[in-house]
């Protein structure tokens, strides 16, 4: 049973902000149902009763205090910008009047 | 030129050389040696500037305990200043604007970071074949892989590169390539060494650790680098150890017998493997055969678990704040997926999408929650293990460093690649692996030890053990 249709691709893709062309699509597609009835051995386990393992490290959280600290300064942070000017970083416009 | 710190410490203290002349021979060796495409950049101007500082501090005794040794870094740490790419068109350009806590510690005690090494794309992949800028071979024999994802790192060690090597391990990245590369190739405990500067495939999987010629250098840099560090908060808090002093002790090792009778496994591999264990067992250490039934079910679990963290973690590439932006963007939505499209590598994205489909509603439970039950039940059964034994010995791989092309074809065999590692990852022990196998073939193969977590002294007190006695290097 293939659990991963074309349409499922195209709505993963769109919540990964990933593009993939007729070809790749087809790839991508065999390959994700490739790997799910792979990863489907797990459901011959047993795991009633057991909590998921989120966290590794079963020490307590100790939280800092909140105080302020510059880190870096807003030249560095422009530094790796693909485009900006001397404040900002510029971003492709969000809104096309056109449409 | 230097196999061991201690021979360079001994040569500098007696003034036989200098650390400007020993940076000078290892950017020379990296030189002659570009054919392996291990290094990604030589901070050669760097490197020298330092050097003659640190000369200047052994002539007045100040330096530190790494004085002079010079170490290159994985191309997903960070080190102010430098470019780090994480082998990915996406990050071409940046420039890291802090330091990893990790390298910080080495620099404070003098180390030389020579360069940023050749890796999978964000440490994706067991063959080092998935980088944007082109494949490493292996330099015992160049038409072969040289494992991955740190695969950069362990080949620059073995061509005498670099005294050591960094590299980061999710599910074998450090401890694969140290077997395909004859060398010695540590993961510690997860949390002993802060994550602060590594760029982030899967956060609770990933560690940072060695790759070295020797168990004694390995040992010193776990030393240097181990500790609570407040800017990562899942660093342990845990008192570190004197990981320097070995002790000899009679261990209780358990072996697997699931692994050592897989199917995929090379018989070589099996009766190496059996042959120091036995060789073990006469020297007064206990042996037992322990039924682990959980082997077929440690890659699936791994899968699920890192990609569903890895889409998490790379949504932050976005064409928007740094790194690649693509030409054919025309608004924000294409600025993002053509950058993304274009930027990532075909690993990446496959990955990404079953990270994205496993988080997905409808699927998250009979996934992504399933898989956090699975590692539950495998921390709890390792917890259980360590209760009665203090060391477990596996294969660190199933066989010997494969051809470059053999395997990228189908995504699930070069998963299986991680087969006998990702078990360490998952349960959070740490593990290493030791060069003392040899096959018929020529080929090194690396023999595993996990251990109780946080032994990472007991762990490289037996490591140092089975490499005195075992070693044919």
């Amino acid at each position: 049973m293939s659990k991963v249709t074309e349409e499922t691709i195209n709505k993963l893709a769109e919540l990964a902000k990933l593009e993939f062309d007729e070809n790749s699509k087809t790839q991508i597609q065999n390959d994700l149902n490739k790997m799910l009835s792979f990863v489907d051995k797990l459901n011959e386990l047993d795991t009633d009763g057991l909590e998921p393992l989120i966290y590794m490290n079963n020490e307590q959280t100790i939280l800092r205090d909140d105080e302020v600290a510059s880190d870096i300064t807003q030249d560095e942070a422009l530094s790796n910008a693909p485009q900006k000017d001397s404040d900002y970083i510029k971003v492709p416009k969000v809104l096309d009047k056109e449409k | 030129m230097y196999r061991s710190y201690s021979e360079l410490k001994s040569n500098l203290s007696t003034n036989k050389t200098s650390v400007l002349q020993v940076v000078a021979h290892y950017v020379s060796q990296i030189e002659k040696n570009k054919h392996l495409n291990a290094f990604l950049e030589v901070f050669e101007d760097d490197a020298l500037n330092r050097a003659r500082e640190i000369d200047k501090k052994i002539s007045q005794n100040k330096a530190g305990k790494l004085a002079g040794m010079v170490i290159g870094i994985k191309d997903n740490l960070c080190y102010k200043g430098h470019k780090v790419s994480a082998s990915s068109k996406i990050l071409e350009g940046f420039k890291s604007l802090y330091t990893a806590t990790a390298v910080q510690r080495l620099l404070d005690e003098d180390a030389i970071i020579i360069g940023r090494l050749n890796c999978d794309e964000f440490a994706m992949g067991s063959s080092n074949e998935n980088s944007a800028y082109g494949k490493v071979l292996n330099p015992i024999n160049n038409k072969l892989v040289p494992g991955g994802s740190s695969g950069g790192s362990a080949a620059a060690v073995k061509a005498g590169l670099c005294m050591a090597a960094l590299g980061s391990d999710t599910g074998g990245s450090i401890r694969q390539p140290a077997s395909f590369c004859d060398i010695v190739g540590l993961k510690p405990s997860y949390g002993r060494i802060s994550r602060y500067g590594l760029i982030a495939y899967a956060s609770s999987f990933d560690q940072i650790g060695p790759l070295t010629n020797t168990i004694e250098d390995a040992a010193l840099l776990l030393q240097v680098m181990a500790g609570k560090d407040e800017m990562d908060s899942t660093s342990s808090s845990k008192p570190t150890d004197d990981y320097l002093s070995f002790e000899k002790k009679k261990n209780k090792i358990a072996i697997f017998s699931s692994f050592i009778n897989h199917s995929g496994i090379d018989h070589e591999v099996k009766n190496g493997i059996n042959s120091i264990l036995s060789k073990l067992e006469a020297q007064g250490h206990e042996v037992e055969a322990v039924d682990f039934p959980y082997l077929d079910y440690l890659v699936p679990t791994y899968y699920v678990l890192t990609t569903a963290e890895a889409s998490s973690n790379l949504a932050r590439y976005d064409g928007i704040h740094y790194g690649y932006r693509s030409e054919n963007t025309v608004d924000m939505e294409t600025a993002y997926k053509k950058s993304r499209t274009e930027g990532f590598g075909e690993e990446v994205k496959r990955r990404i999408m079953l990270g994205t489909f496993v988080l997905s509603s409808g699927y998250y439970d009979a996934y992504y929650s399933k898989a956090q039950k699975v590692r539950r039940l495998l921390k709890n059964t390792m917890d259980e293990l360590f209760e009665k034994f203090d060391h477990i010995v596996i294969p660190t791989s199933p066989h010997t460093p494969f051809q470059i092309g053999q395997q990228v074809d189908d995504p699930i065999k070069m998963y299986l690649e991680d087969i006998f590692t990702v078990l360490a990852n998952l349960s959070g022990n740490p593990a290493i692996s030791l060069p003392v196998g040899k096959h018929s073939n020529g080929l090194p193969f690396g023999l595993q030890v996990i251990s109780k977590n946080f032994c990472e002294r007991e762990m490289l007190s037996f490591s140092k053990e089975i490499v005195d006695n075992f070693s044919h290097n």
